[in-house]
């Protein structure tokens, strides 16, 4: 009996000697200042002409700059590689470039280098991934060592966005010399961080960059060093933060969220994303008229009475959290010309099961919910539906072939979110839906030529009553059925100074130890 | 055996063209590829530029025929999503999967070979019931939560492993047994009942007879015997494990062909996934020929069959 403990004894301890050996002291962090990050997807290059990830954003704005820049709080237009810039017609603009910025590898950042970037871009030969950035140019010229004009197809007001929002400024030389290819792996700006190494699928470093231009409206880096590093598991991602790893993460849902937000070392900021969630009805009648189906939703009375049966206030707070809450428009609340004072549909089921009764359906109707992603928001809708007698099947598919259904004219009702790429105008999402294009399932010719109107005014005064009108309709025809926004759940070390913002790319150049 | 070996063949060949055949065609109707790779908002205008520039307007048959004459010359194509020659990618993010699938299946082995043996000397004692509950519970589980559990465990709790990476051999522990342990029952039933049997056998009962020692009858005479069939299983396993590695290879985001093959249909990267498919079921076809040919060399009657 004794040898077998002493056995046991021996071998507890050999497996502790082992154990100890195998400890990872992994508390990078504030004390190496190096800010671990990770993101879900890979990024398939570097060359922001060419990616159209959310991440792609987000790195482009630490390695490059654009010639406008965006104050997030206050959504401000600024110079940043621009000095100043100016309309001459509504369709140049003149931009006077700051002198004496340095690209990382010691270039000047000069007016050649904005009219090859911006031409480039603008070719549709170069074939960019990013075509609605940049197809709006008509040609950029040279107007001096030190300034440009930028010739528009047409008048478009969205340029200011798309110049502070997109467009990053390549170095000519380097850029023409290494290639789209070569550039994706090894990119070079003029931003506050310079990358250092890449290793596809797994890592990115970057480091700061020391020589970044002091009047620079986005600030001065602190931070060293970021390991941006790609984990597509987001249980993954929550157990390296809570391991000390990465420093921060977001995205995370609501109930991962919640129990990082107990860990004493961490800190998890719920921020409010210009992502809306809203229900869309072939309200044009496609999938009747096209394929012979039975079709509700082409009443207005059963498309208003859905906007009575969901509680989004509910799905908001309880299955979202955070900032999440309500809208009633079609748009994102801070956008230019989101209006909100329209028709509002509060959650009323009795009010609801009136008007599909009124519309002929008093004991509901049978008919399928799709959507792509948020499969518990979904069946809460469900939910709600069949309160007022909607006995909705779930269907759950892929992005793109929901989206293909759709344009086929056969989804009668779809969950679906838009981001609005993070652009703060109107134009980036009414117009998008309701200008006749594929996914306008409400084809309401009315609202599309108000929109367009708006759309290539620059009068602003002008431009906002017209986007009024139409979104007062769109809410009138009960043609979606606006939701709730959105809320990025950014977890990270409370070492961390970190302030999101609602467009939801992060920015570290901006971030601190504390 | 030629003739066992050419029909085996050209069984192989023909489930490989199969499989490829059947993943390309599934794989392009499960969405539009147009679609996924402008993106999220992409206009009318873009996905048909999509469409066109990467061929995929043309009727599918076409598109296959293209890509397995293309595939025959060792040429997979280009990733339209990174921009990349696929066969790089692959030859790439080959070793991790390697590393991942022998490790496992060592793993596997070492576990199983044991309980199989002690199951088998005390067939229907508490041991023998542990050993199958042992090795049950590995195939109970399913690996990416018994991955997770190791993960808050090791990981999170006692912080001894890394979580995620493939940088140093300790980032393959745990994923090495999240994967092997799958395995293990499998290997374990095969090896208690060949030991079983093969105890049972005059021979054992001879070198009993001859008062030979326990230790050298079991595992000279006995286990010698009773491990063949396992080689041939474990091959399989082997294919198993290769495939089975993208839920793994996710978890612990290690850069390998599974996490490749995850991340590839999430964006419908087609030539990627296509690659993939072809080469694992390659390997799994070849890995299941060899077994085949283990087996008839080891027992003649099968090459009748």
């Amino acid at each position: 009996m004794k040898s077998r403990i002493t056995h046991f004894l021996a071998i507890s301890l050999f497996i502790l000697i082992g154990a100890s050996f195998l400890a990872a002291p992994a508390w990078a962090g504030k004390k190496k200042d190096t800010l671990n990050i990770a993101f879900s997807k890979e990024l398939e290059t570097l060359d922001r002409y060419f990616n159209t990830a959310r991440e792609g954003i987000v790195m482009a704005r630490h390695v490059f700059d654009n010639l406008l820049y965006r104050d997030p709080v206050t959504y401000e237009y600024k110079g940043l590689l621009a000095k100043s810039y100016k309309w001459i017609s509504t369709t140049e603009m003149e931009i006077a470039l700051r002198q004496g910025i340095k690209f990382h590898n010691g270039a000047d950042m000069t007016a050649d280098d904005v009219v090859y970037t911006l031409n480039f871009a603008a070719n549709p030969d170069n074939k960019v991934r990013t075509q609605r950035y940049s197809n709006w140019i008509k040609e950029v010229v040279k107007s001096g060592p030190y300034t440009v004009k930028i010739l528009l197809k047409k008048p478009f007001p969205a340029a200011l966005e798309f110049l502070s929002g997109a467009n990053p400024i390549y170095p000519k030389d380097y850029y023409a010399k290494v290639g789209t290819k070569g550039f994706g792996v090894k990119p070079i700006g003029t931003g506050p961080y310079k990358i250092t190494e890449v290793i596809p699928g797994q890592k990115i470093v970057m480091v700061k960059n020391t020589n970044y231009f002091k009047d620079s409206p986005k600030g001065q880096p602190s931070i060293g060093k970021i390991v941006w590093r790609t984990l597509p598991e987001i249980n993954t991602q929550v157990a390296e933060l809570m391991t000390g790893s990465l420093d921060w993460i977001y995205l995370v849902p609501p109930d991962q969220a919640g129990k990082l937000a107990k860990m004493p070392d961490l800190k998890v900021v719920p921020a409010e994303t210009m992502r809306i969630g809203y229900i869309v009805f072939d309200a044009a009648d496609r999938s009747g008229k096209e394929h012979g189906m039975k079709n509700p939703f082409k009443d207005l009375k059963v498309r208003r009475a859905v906007n009575h049966a969901i509680n989004k206030a509910s799905i908001a707070k309880n299955l979202i959290g955070g900032e999440s809450r309500s809208v009633y428009s079609a748009c994102f609340p801070t956008q230019f010309g989101c209006e909100q004072d329209v028709k509002k549909y509060e959650y009323d089921p009795s009010k609801a099961k009136k008007l599909l009764a009124e519309a002929g359906f008093p004991n509901g109707f049978e008919t399928t919910l799709y959507c792509y992603r948020n499969r518990p928001f979904a069946e809460a809708m469900v939910g709600n539906l069949a309160e007022v007698g909607i006995k909705a099947k779930l269907m759950k598919m892929k992005y793109a072939a929901l989206r293909e259904k759709s344009r086929a004219g056969k989804a009668q009702m779809q969950f679906l979110t838009w981001g609005s790429y993070s652009i703060n105008d109107v134009s980036a999402i009414t117009s998008h839906f309701f200008e006749f294009e594929e996914d306008d399932l409400a084809r309401d010719a009315q609202v599309r030529d108000w929109l367009a109107e708006a759309d290539s005014s620059i009068d602003v005064a002008k431009r906002k009553a017209l986007y009024s009108k139409a979104l007062k309709r769109i809410a009138e025809q009960a043609y979606w059925c606006p939701m709730f926004t959105y809320v990025s759940n950014n977890c990270f070390s409370k070492d961390l100074d970190f302030r999101p913002y609602p467009d939801a790319v992060p920015r570290f150049f901006q971030a601190k130890w504390k | 055996m030629l003739i066992y070996t050419l029909k085996r063949l050209g069984l192989a060949v023909l489930v490989t063209v199969s499989v490829s055949f059947v993943s390309f065609m599934l794989i392009r109707v499960s969405g539009d590829p147009a679609i996924a790779l402008a993106g999220e908002g992409a206009s009318q205008e873009e996905i048909e530029f999509v469409r066109v520039q990467y061929g995929f307007d043309r009727p599918l048959i076409v598109q296959y025929i293209e890509w397995a004459g293309r595939a025959l010359h060792g040429d997979l194509g280009e990733s339209p999503y990174l921009n990349q020659p696929v066969a790089g990618m692959l030859k790439e993010r080959m070793g991790v999967t390697m590393t991942l699938g022998v490790s496992a299946l060592t793993f596997a082995m070492v576990l199983s070979i044991p309980l199989g043996v002690l199951a088998a000397i005390r067939p229907n004692t508490w041991i023998d019931r542990i050993a199958l509950a042992i090795s049950v519970m590995g195939q109970a589980m399913p690996s990416f939560w018994f991955g997770l559990i190791m993960i808050i465990f090791f990981g999170v709790h006692l912080r001894w492993l890394p979580i995620s990476g493939s940088d140093t051999w300790k980032h393959f522990l745990m994923p090495t047994v999240a994967l092997g342990y799958y395995a293990t029952p499998a290997i374990m039933r095969l090896v208690r009942s060949g030991m079983l049997e093969v105890l049972a056998s005059d021979h054992i009962r001879t070198a009993r007879a001859k008062g030979l020692r326990w230790p050298k009858i079991l595992f000279k005479h006995a286990l010698r015997n009773a491990i063949i069939p396992v080689v041939a299983v474990a091959a399989v396993q082997l294919g198993f494990m290769l495939g089975g590695s993208i839920v793994i290879e996710s978890v612990f985001a290690l850069n390998g062909l599974g996490n490749l093959a995850w991340v590839s249909i999430a964006r419908s990267d087609l030539p990627v996934v296509q690659a993939i498919v072809l080469m694992l079921a390659i390997i799994y076809v070849f890995l299941t020929f060899v077994s085949d040919l283990i087996n008839a060399f080891l027992d003649p009657r099968i090459r009748n069959v």
